[in-house]
């Protein structure tokens, strides 16, 4: 048997028969040629971890299509503004109680005497009252609307706040540890002894009355920041002390210490070697965060500690959609309806981003 | 050696798994035999195998995802193949298992006298008080100080060391034909891997019990076994006794792992000694021999597939799966005077 | 184990106080307008507003205005300016319906939650599993009020097989009709729970299960059952335990709120919502106070339960 050239060996597939005479020659190979190429049957392969996370995910196509669905409903939100001028012709805090409209060729009342708005009208009023009136006259669909808008608005940014802010804190409370520590922990520790309903309606009854005012700056009591900030305050104690466990649990990694060695300042090891490993976990309780602001505003704004009226939001329609429960069921079943759809794809959707990222394996493959 | 009835005897076992990426071929023809107070040493990198063909043994692999083939039998039941029930008997009773970190393997919020309590009681119908005093005994046998007072201890109040020694008496404490121990001191100081070692020969001497030892460090095996079955890619590719394996290996992997351990009476290397590459994905291994893409001295017939069989007529029970004749192997695996490896000291790795 | 108790209550104590002057902070002093005036609420004549104002110490320093809350909250002498209720009053009127309907919820969503938990963990990955897992998903995303609106309604008021809201108490109806008009509050604030706590527990005993000290107990030899209960059962539910504490108290704290007012309980929750509508102050400070109180005190007793049962613990 001639020499074989060492590319031949390097297929998978059986070589064609040659001798099998064993007391061939045997060639000499140059080890490090059986290295450079991937060998006879693959050497166990490696792949970074956001990788096969993207992979599992895209592998989860129910989550994948709630994750659809809450993109959906957030693009449904914003085209707020493109109904309201284009179909509906009104705005969402405009009240039409005195008026009339024709609706195949009769003449109607927007709100009757007796104080019942008038219902769903569908395609029959071109675009105006689609689901009826509520009891000021206003367009429910262009409430809807802009509710979700403002529901949803409320809920990203109060998220961003919180992940920003638990992050933050987390991590100067993890790194830092000792006194700086202590002081955040005991913050903690204080609002978490506050049930967040409460705490929520706490802030929102002291602030919605007379606005914030920090010097620095100040909101106006009925601005839709106030709820932002509110939910978005309440929300760090769930998240900061996992980033803070998780903290200090990677401080002890040798990459650290590694960062420190070569000199890095705590700053630039905190946010540059640190940062990135906690990106899982945020990116975990994130969806979730999303779905527990967008709750907690609909909770708030139904008491009416949240936003304040005539600015629509989820939560407010439900308020007062239940006092008209028995003779305009859908103004309180739609609102509910749109805001456990959101709650739940971002829920369904979080789930899958955490089975992505922190898999169980499902064979344990010992030694 | 007269061959009398093993006390374990291993044929042609094999393990799939199915996995979300393919059928994982964890063990891949694997035989061997364990005469009554034997100790087998199986050695092996990770993913050889070596830990799914222990606990296949105790039917702990078992699962909706896996597939056994062959047949392991213990005496007369075949643990492959057994009910629930018949494992159940024989678990704790005629082979027991110790596995490699005492920390997480006995539960924290049971005293470690009611662990082993419990196990006493599974198989024997023994008074609380009875099984207690035995419980004691065993922990002064295996060297726990105090034991009558730390009987009523928690896990979390011992150290690594005395956890596994905890271990030890528990699998021990229904006087097994046959330990299973997986990695028992990976998990621990050097210095405590003596003791615990110390511990085991002691069992052997004792109670004549038979031991499965499966660990990475030859240096371990050299101390306390008879026999070693070198695994690797889910197979067996070396089995012998001792001194067969140590100074007449066959198979260019076992020369790799000889070949790897720093010795104290040699020259200090000029590069740490290693086998070149990684081993292959138990999805899709090579054809013939596993070993092949890092085997410097493969050859033409080395995609045939290799039996385990012995091919050295004056070592019987010395099996090997290389094809390479046994005068070349004897010659090429010394790279230098006196010393075994795979390849040359100081090549490009 | 003692010196373990004293700790926690000492931290209790700290954090109680913590707490009171944070409450103070966010309606005393945080709000931007003249807290005379918030705490007056509306229709109230300005010579009402200036004794409110000497009353309460807003003409003050700080320390002093703390004092004076306070001592008004604890001695229940805090009153509603514009209806001269006695808020400290009002909250005990409606405490035991509060209670009635948090405790019942509380043991609904425990029995439900555990069942279900184990029940999808045993049957993982087959279709009864994800079916449990939707629906328990579902109502965690459904938001309290609305549904609880919504079986109030159609179960309540059109289909009448329940009441249509309102609290019965004992003397009133017997123990029947108050079981009667609390079932279906009992129901709906336990969905929200009842969710979160078969997954808790699902993926609590899917955890245990591949514990190594398991793998341990099944190599002795034990049998299956016994396995799954002193192993499995015993270490996986210590979580859920302090977890239906914590939302225990949360449940009074936070669901309750919304559950009552939909249904016409007349507890502490309702009177806070009306409070809030009706921007009266000095109520949602007390509740506010006494809520917070109450979850503190409660938590600590948790904590030293959960420390009975994992001796782990014990050595924090």
């Amino acid at each position: 048997m001639a020499a074989l050239p060492a590319g031949s060996l390097f297929f998978e597939k059986p070589l064609m028969a040659t001798s099998s005479d064993p007391a061939t020659t045997i060639p000499d190979q140059d080890p490090s040629e059986i290295l450079t190429e991937p060998g006879g049957g693959k050497p166990a392969a490696g792949t970074g971890p956001w990788r096969l996370a993207g992979r599992r995910l895209r592998r989860n196509k129910v989550a994948l299509a709630f994750g659809a669905l809450f993109v959906l409903l957030v693009l449904v939100a914003l085209s707020a503004p493109l109904f309201a001028n284009h179909v509906a012709d009104t705005g969402p805090n405009t009240n039409h109680l005195s008026d009339v409209i024709t609706i195949d060729g009769e003449q109607k009342n927007v709100v009757e005497f007796d104080g019942v708005p008038i219902g769903p009208q569908g395609l029959a009023a071109d675009g105006r009252f689609v689901l009826g009136a509520d009891r000021n006259g206003r367009d429910v669909m262009v409430r809807l609307l802009y509710g979700a808008r403002n529901s949803l608005f409320i809920g990203i940014t109060a998220s961003i706040i919180t992940a920003v802010l638990a992050v933050f804190l987390g991590l100067l409370a993890g790194y830092f540890r000792g006194w700086v520590d202590a002081v955040i922990s005991r913050g903690l520790d204080i609002l978490w002894a506050f049930p967040v309903l409460l705490l929520g309606i706490a802030l929102g009854v002291s602030l919605s009355l007379g606005g914030l005012d920090l010097g620095i700056f100040s909101i106006e009591g009925n601005s839709l920041w106030i709820p932002t900030l509110i939910i978005g305050l309440v929300g760090i104690v769930y998240l900061a002390r996992p980033i803070r466990g998780q903290v200090l649990s990677l401080r002890e990694k040798e990459f650290v210490e590694a960062a420190r060695a070569q000199g890095a300042s705590d700053w630039r090891i905190m946010f540059k070697e640190l940062l990135p490993n906690l990106l899982s976990t945020i990116l975990v309780f994130f969806p979730v965060l999303v779905a527990n602001a967008v709750s907690l505003e609909a909770a708030l704004s139904f008491l009416g500690a949240g936003v304040q009226p005539p600015e629509p939001s989820w939560g407010t329609m439900l308020g007062e959609g239940i006092d008209l429960l028995i003779s305009a069921p859908h103004l309180t079943i739609v609102p509910g309806a749109m805001l456990t759809l959101t709650v739940l794809s971002l829920n369904v959707f979080g789930d899958g981003v955490r089975d992505a990222l922190d898999p169980r394996a499902k064979v344990r493959l010992e030694h | 050696m007269t061959q009398s009835q093993p006390l374990l005897d291993v044929q042609h076992l094999k393990v799939d798994f199915r996995t979300e990426d393919g059928v994982v071929h964890a063990v891949d023809d694997v035989s061997f035999q364990v005469q009554p107070g034997e100790v087998l040493a199986v050695v092996g990198e990770s993913g050889s195998g070596k830990s799914v063909t222990a606990m296949t043994l105790m039917g702990l692999t078992r699962s909706p995802n896996a597939k056994f083939g062959g047949s392991a039998k213990l005496r007369d039941l075949d643990l492959v193949g057994a009910t629930d029930e018949q494992l159940r008997k024989v678990r704790g009773k005629e082979i027991a298992m110790i596995f490699q970190d005492p920390m997480t393997s006995l539960n924290p919020v049971h005293r470690i006298g009611a662990q082993i309590v419990e196990q006493i009681q599974a198989h024997e119908d023994v008074s609380d008080a009875e099984a207690r005093d035995r419980v004691v005994k065993l922990l002064e046998r295996v060297g726990i100080p105090r034991a009558a007072e730390r009987v009523d201890s928690y896990p979390h109040e011992f150290s690594g060391g005395m956890r596994q020694r905890v271990m030890i008496a528990m699998a021990m404490s229904n006087d097994p034909s046959l330990l299973i121990a997986d990695e028992p001191t990976t998990a621990l100081d050097v210095t405590i891997q003596a003791q615990i070692l110390h511990e085991m020969r002691d069992l052997r001497e004792r109670s004549n019990t038979a031991i499965i030892l499966v660990t990475h460090d030859l240096g371990v095996v050299a101390d306390i076994a008879d026999r070693i079955a070198v695994m690797y890619s889910g197979r067996i590719v070396e089995t012998g006794t001792l001194d067969e394996i140590f100074y007449d290996p066959q198979h260019p992997y076992t020369w790799g792992l000889l070949g790897s351990i720093t010795r104290i009476d040699r020259e200090r290397p000029k590069r740490l000694p290693s086998i070149p590459g990684s081993p292959p994905s138990l999805l899709a291994a090579p054809e013939g021999c596993h070993f092949r893409p890092r085997c410097r001295h493969e050859f033409g017939d080395c995609v045939k597939y290799p039996q385990l069989e012995g091919r050295i007529p004056e070592s019987p029970g010395h099996d090997d799966r290389c094809w390479l004749p046994v005068e070349e192997k004897r010659k090429r695996r010394e790279i230098a005077p006196g010393q075994i490896g795979l390849e040359m000291e100081g090549a490009t790795a | 184990m003692v010196t373990f108790v004293i700790r926690r209550l000492v931290a209790m104590v700290f954090v109680l106080f913590m707490v009171s002057v944070l409450t103070f902070l966010i309606f005393n002093v945080i709000p931007n307008s003249d807290p005379a005036v918030q705490m007056a609420g509306k229709n109230v004549t300005p010579q009402v507003v200036e004794q409110i104002r000497k009353e309460w110490g807003f003409d003050q320093n700080i320390v002093v205005q703390y004092g004076k809350t306070m001592q008004k909250v604890f001695t229940g002498e805090l009153i509603s300016y514009n209806n001269r209720v006695n808020v400290v009053e009002e909250i005990k009127r409606g405490a035991p319906r509060t209670f009635s309907l948090a405790i019942g919820a509380a043991l609904t969503w425990l029995v439900i939650g555990v069942a279900l938990g184990l029940f999808t963990a045993v049957r993982a990955g087959k279709w009864s599993d994800s079916l449990v897992t939707v629906l328990a998903l579902i109502g965690i995303s459904m938001p309290v009020f609305w549904l609880g609106a919504l079986a109030s309604y159609y179960l309540g008021y059109k289909a009448g097989i329940f009441p249509n809201g309102g609290y019965e108490t004992f003397s009133e109806g017997g123990i029947g009709g108050w079981v009667q008009h609390l079932i279906l509050p009992w129901v709906v604030l336990a969905t929200l729970f009842i969710g979160v706590y078969s997954r808790v527990v699902r993926s609590s005993v899917l955890d245990t299960i591949n514990d190594d000290y398991v793998r341990t107990a099944r190599a002795k030899g034990l049998s299956e059952r016994r396995v799954l209960v002193k192993h499995v059962l015993r270490n996986s539910l210590i979580p859920v335990v302090t977890l239906w504490g914590l939302d225990f108290s949360l449940a009074i704290g936070g669901g309750a709120i919304l559950t009552e007012t939909v249904f016409d309980l007349q507890g502490i929750g309702q009177y806070l919502a009306e409070s809030i509508r009706r921007l009266d102050v000095p109520p949602v400070l007390a509740i506010t106070l006494f809520g917070a109180f109450f979850i503190v005190i409660f938590n600590t007793l948790i904590d030293i339960v959960y420390a009975f049962l994992d001796p782990r613990i014990r050595l924090q």
